[in-house]
């Protein structure tokens, strides 16, 4: 229990553990319920009853008379496995969760809410996916998403890989939202893949009727059974239940802190729209990959040293000093408008250069490309070494840049890696309609 | 057997009655987000669409109310505004923390209500998923337990008051798609609930008068769908059912009385269903080929849209479909009651046909087909396949809880105080924690600065305005419940005028002009100062106050420019002396011949010309002392 100080030595002394019924007489008035566990976080003066109308009260221990009315059970979730049988008439599609709760299950005794990791918690949770393919799970890790490191993005290329061997004919990643983008990009760069690889999640969490997962996961099994075999993130592309985005792994970032159409293509179209089902192409000129045309290839050797500083009007050198004294391989710079940073910098960035350190500027602006020939800033940091992004999004960047020093030291093979287009995450063109959700639709 | 007669013998009959309000705050933010707590009617600038999914328990069990909700497949339609709504609504930002002066207007009732205040406020989820809710719950939490209050017919128990947010507004249905509005989302509401321990409609009533004059001391909203009564009712044997919406307390005795007739009649139909062996197959039956050609109207348009035509039995309910049960409802209603909520406009029974267009012919195909028995019926649904089917297993499930008594129920009043079925009594188990928002203590020192700062209750106020301003009683009653001492002691305070005056206009004089369809409610408190400060510094005369009034609502002008229009100041000192300076002079024969004499026929004269804008003793006075002057 997470009862901690004087809460839970009392609890203890008292024989109370959480599932009992318990009493408490205050200033002539009893409360009767069961008692819940307390927030890891919260006070130690308080202990938490669920009173019989289901309402949760949380009561004072001080002047307070506490009595055991009856043991409960320790409530927990005990759930039979499910029988399903494959029907060798429908595509086989695998879920992998890293930790982001697409499905939940509530504990109405105590009100908890549990995260379903396992597959038959998930096809409990959302029986309709069955309808649509033969589902199997796996629930590779349990983090949250902001606690995401590079050596993960390995772990899930290479659970994915290992589900894609085994003859799936489409992957799920199953993901928190606030970094799904970098690690859309990491399994862009990492994978190969002759089948599509879809990273869905959700902005309301999955313990709420509300919850924009079902659409997502449902949506997403619609996109792995489709041909488009890239790293794709499936989410909602407007407030409405009605229909999902396909957006290219390198292409998408998270721009809203908590709205379900949170994620965007930049500098680029959403791929496809799946609505009812139904995968359809919102580009038809726009190339992509199609399901079978490669074979299955892990490159997962990274560089996690890498540094990302964001340049701004009171940035001191001494912070690219650091990560050049601190052994970094690699520095991403997220600079102003075109791509610059102050030019008291270039002396720091001609130091890197000097150490075969790689540095790329891409800009803060996210919509539109760099370009350091048109301000003298921008020429002085193109004599220093700096290797423009062009249009590609400060995330992405600095997971090519991850990916590539894991391909190379070589300061020049680097450049050449990071100049080159390899999975749709530059372009040369710039399109009017690339603008903030103009996709001209 | 009962009959439906005038005198029911409520005590005897074990009936109890709990009473559930709900009214609305008047906080400047909602519970939950800082849009301001009014309602719209402006044009929507967008709508949301969503659907809803029960999330189910870790014994794979859903809340029942929930679950069937879920079954009827709707999808959500919410009008939103940029400006008047947020994205905390319409569930696309995480809830702001709870609004503190919802919770200080909480601690008050409670307090008033000799309640005892929790230690810590914790935010609940309550799964409601028939849309009136974005997010698929309703954010609610316990505040305090245990108050009391007497009755002349006995002491009630006020046994719980739940802070939580008021539900989307619902606007109507159109092809699947229910639509609410977004407005009503997230103002604060209070629900005080009372122990089921009333056996009278008086008691229940006094009980809501007593709460409703509690609300009304603090910063509660006022108006029509700002307070909301449930009614909780059962009798013994009976089950307790849920009546939501009781807007009007004076129809309420029949509305119970309705309600306990139909406890009883339910009764009598299980024991009846119970004698005969009653038994609901769980079989659904097609009887699309029996009745391809018939004349029933509905039933052709069905199949000819490629619906079904299905049926089911119920061995043993033949002529109890057909019993009334409240006034012009049947058991027949109550079944097509569950099966409405699956979709169908109707069902079909045996105790009704031939009838409908369904031949007497047909219905002997049906009972051949079915193999209906004596005592035996059927219920007949036309519609979509998956309509028709849930539709008949709601009748089925209805049925069998037939033979075992009155069902646990949400049901809604009716304006003719009957009552309807709405969907199962929620279970407690459809609440969990709203991780969002921390837990709240309620501090000592919170507790004391609101019991430091009641304020006055509904009775102590009379008292006080009694002694006070020398009112008489029935003119503080008035002000009370019209909710005007505030206003009442301010203008006096404003104007100097004599308090009575000020309180008999706002009292009645108001109230008449309302009548006569005139806007009194957007009448500013400035204007009415300023009629009284007219009246006040001697500009208008006491009997031109209403008609000023009157003047400054239909011309939308100030009290002054109202009374020149009207022609109702007062002249000054100086010009009603010119004006009987001159009557005088104008009837000199008069004055020498009559001397004094001719102060009555003169005043006449003078009042006639001065009507309403000279005071009379003023009139007597400047007259006699003129007459005076000139015999000089």
């Amino acid at each position: 229990m997470s009862y901690r100080g004087r809460a839970k030595q009392f609890l203890e002394s008292q024989n109370i553990s959480i599932g009992d019924m318990i009493s408490i007489k205050k200033n002539g008035t009893e409360y009767r319920g069961m008692l819940l566990d307390r927030a890891e976080d919260a006070d130690q003066m308080h202990i938490v009853l669920k009173m019989d109308s289901g309402y949760n009260v949380g009561l004072a221990l001080a002047e307070a008379e506490v009595k055991l009315l009856e043991k409960g059970d320790k409530p927990e979730i005990n759930l039979p496995p499910l029988d399903i049988h494959r029907d060798p008439g429908k595509m086989d599609v695998s879920i992998i969760s890293t930790g982001g709760t697409v499905a939940s299950i509530i504990d109405y005794k105590t009100g908890a809410v549990h995260p379903a990791f396992t597959a038959d918690d998930l096809l409990r949770a959302t029986p309709e996916l069955l309808d649509e393919a033969n589902i199997s799970g796996k629930a590779i890790m349990n983090i949250l998403s902001e606690n995401m490191k590079p050596e993960f993005w390995v772990q899930s290329a290479c659970a994915v890989a290992d589900e894609i061997n085994e003859g799936a004919d489409g992957v799920i990643v199953a993901h928190g939202t606030d970094t799904m983008h970098y690690t859309a990009a990491a399994l862009s760069f990492i994978m190969e893949s002759p089948v599509p690889i879809v990273i869905t999640g959700a902005q309301r969490s999955s313990d709420r009727p509300s919850s924009d997962a079902f659409l997502n996961l449902m949506s997403s099994v619609a996109m792995a059974k489709s041909d488009i075999a890239e790293v794709t993130v499936c989410m909602h592309p407007t407030e409405n239940d009605n229909k999902a985005h396909i957006h290219r792994g390198t292409r998408v970032r998270k721009m809203h802190t908590s709205r379900r159409d949170t994620f965007n293509s930049i500098n680029s179209p959403p791929l496809a729209k799946v609505k009812d089902g139904k995968v359809k192409i919102i580009d038809k000129k726009f190339a992509y990959h199609k399901r079978g045309e490669c074979q299955l290839e892990v490159n997962d050797s990274l560089e996690e040293k890498v540094g990302f500083i964001k340049s701004y009007p009171g940035i001191a050198a001494e912070l690219l000093d650091y990560h050049i004294d601190k052994g970094y391989r690699g520095l991403l710079i997220e600079g102003t408008g075109l791509g610059h940073c102050p030019d008291h910098l270039i002396p720091s960035l001609q130091r890197a250069a000097d150490e075969e350190i790689p540095v790329l500027m891409t800009s803060q602006c996210l919509y539109g490309r760099t370009n350091l020939n048109v301000y003298s800033t921008g020429r002085k940091l193109l004599s220093a070494g700096v290797i423009p992004a062009g249009d590609m999004l400060p995330e992405v960047a600095y997971v090519k840049l991850v990916w590539a020093l894991g391909q190379t030291s070589k300061l020049e093979e680097v450049k050449k890696i990071i100049e080159t287009n390899l999975k749709g995450e530059m372009d040369e063109k710039s399109s009017s309609k690339y603008f903030l959700r103009d996709y001209g639709e | 057997m009962i009959e439906m007669d005038e005198n029911i013998d409520y005590e005897k009959l074990g009936l109890m009655m709990g009473l559930e309000i709900h009214q609305q705050l008047n906080t400047t933010k909602k519970l939950f987000c800082p849009c301001e707590c009014e309602l719209t009617d402006k044009k929507p600038d967008y709508r949301v669409l969503r659907y809803l999914r029960p999330t189910q328990s870790e014994l794979g069990k859903i809340d029942r109310a929930a679950f069937e909700e879920s079954r009827r497949e709707l999808t959500f339609l919410y009008d939103a505004y940029p400006q008047h709504t947020c994205l905390v609504e319409s569930d696309d930002e995480p809830p702001h923390p709870l609004n503190q002066e919802a919770l200080e207007i909480g601690l008050i009732i409670a307090t008033l209500l000799d309640m005892q205040v929790v230690d810590e406020f914790h935010t609940m989820r309550k799964q409601v998923i028939d849309g009136s809710n974005t997010g698929g719950f309703q954010r609610t939490g316990l505040l305090a337990i245990q108050g009391h209050m007497n009755t002349p017919y006995g002491r009630v128990v006020i046994e719980n008051l739940c802070l939580e947010e008021d539900a989307a507004r619902r606007m109507g249905q159109r092809k699947g798609k229910v639509e609410f509005r977004l407005d009503r989302l997230g103002i604060p509401l209070l629900e005080i609930t009372t122990d089921p321990s009333m056996n009278h409609p008086e008691q229940v009533r006094e009980v809501a008068y007593q709460i409703g004059q509690v609300l009304r001391s603090t910063k509660v909203k006022r108006g029509l769908g700002t307070i909301r009564q449930d009614l909780n009712i059962s009798i013994r044997e009976g089950a307790r059912v849920e009546v939501k919406g009781v807007q009007d307390l004076d129809s309420m005795e029949q509305l119970v009385k309705n309600e306990v007739m139909r406890q009883l009649k339910l009764l009598e139909i299980r024991d009846e269903l119970r004698k005969r062996g009653a038994l609901v197959e769980n079989q659904i039956y097609d009887l699309g080929e029996i009745l391809q050609d018939t004349e029933s109207k509905i039933i052709a348009k069905a199949i000819k849209k490629g619906g079904k035509v299905l049926s089911i039995k119920l061995n043993g309910y033949k002529g109890l479909i057909g019993k009334e049960v409240q006034p012009g409802r049947r058991f027949g209603t109550e079944l097509a009651g569950y099966a409405k909520k699956m979709g169908v406009a109707g069902i079909f029974h045996t105790d009704e046909l031939p009838a409908y267009g369904i031949t007497s012919q047909e219905v002997e195909l049906i009972n051949g087909f079915l193999e209906i028995g004596e005592n035996d019926a059927f219920i007949l649904v036309a519609d979509e396949g998956d309509i028709a089917r849930n539709a008949l297993e709601e009748v089925q499930r209805r049925a069998k809880i037939a033979t075992e008594g009155v069902p646990e129920e949400t049901r809604k009043a009716l304006d003719d105080a009957n009552t309807e079925y709405l969907r199962p009594l929620p279970t407690a188990s459809r609440m969990y924690v709203e991780t969002d928002i921390p837990t709240q203590m309620v501090s000592s020192e919170l507790l004391e600065r609101v019991r430091a700062n009641l304020p006055e209750l509904p009775e102590e106020k009379k008292a006080r305005i009694i002694n006070e301003y020398g009112l008489s009683e029935d003119l503080s009653h008035q002000l009370v419940r019209q909710d005007r001492v505030k206003q009442f002691e301010e203008i006096v305070a404003g104007c100097g005028v004599e308090p009575t005056t000020v309180a008999s206009l706002l009292a009645y004089t108001l109230k008449e002009l309302r009548r006569e369809g005139l806007d009194v409610d957007n009448l500013p408190d400035s204007h009415l100062v300023g009629t009284f400060q007219l009246l006040k510094q001697g500009k208008i005369s006491k009997d031109a106050v209403s008609d000023v009034l009157v003047g400054v609502l239909k011309k939308n002008c100030t009290p002054e420019e109202a009374a020149t229009n009207l022609n109702l100041m007062m002249l000054s000192k100086e010009d009603v002396k010119g004006i009987i300076i001159e009557i005088v002079a104008s009837n000199e024969k008069m004055v020498i011949e009559r001397n004094m004499g001719a102060m009555g026929p003169l005043m006449g004269t003078a009042m006639k010309q001065l009507k309403g804008k000279a005071d009379g003793k003023l009139v007597n006075k400047l007259l006699k002392e003129e007459i005076q002057k000139y015999l000089k």
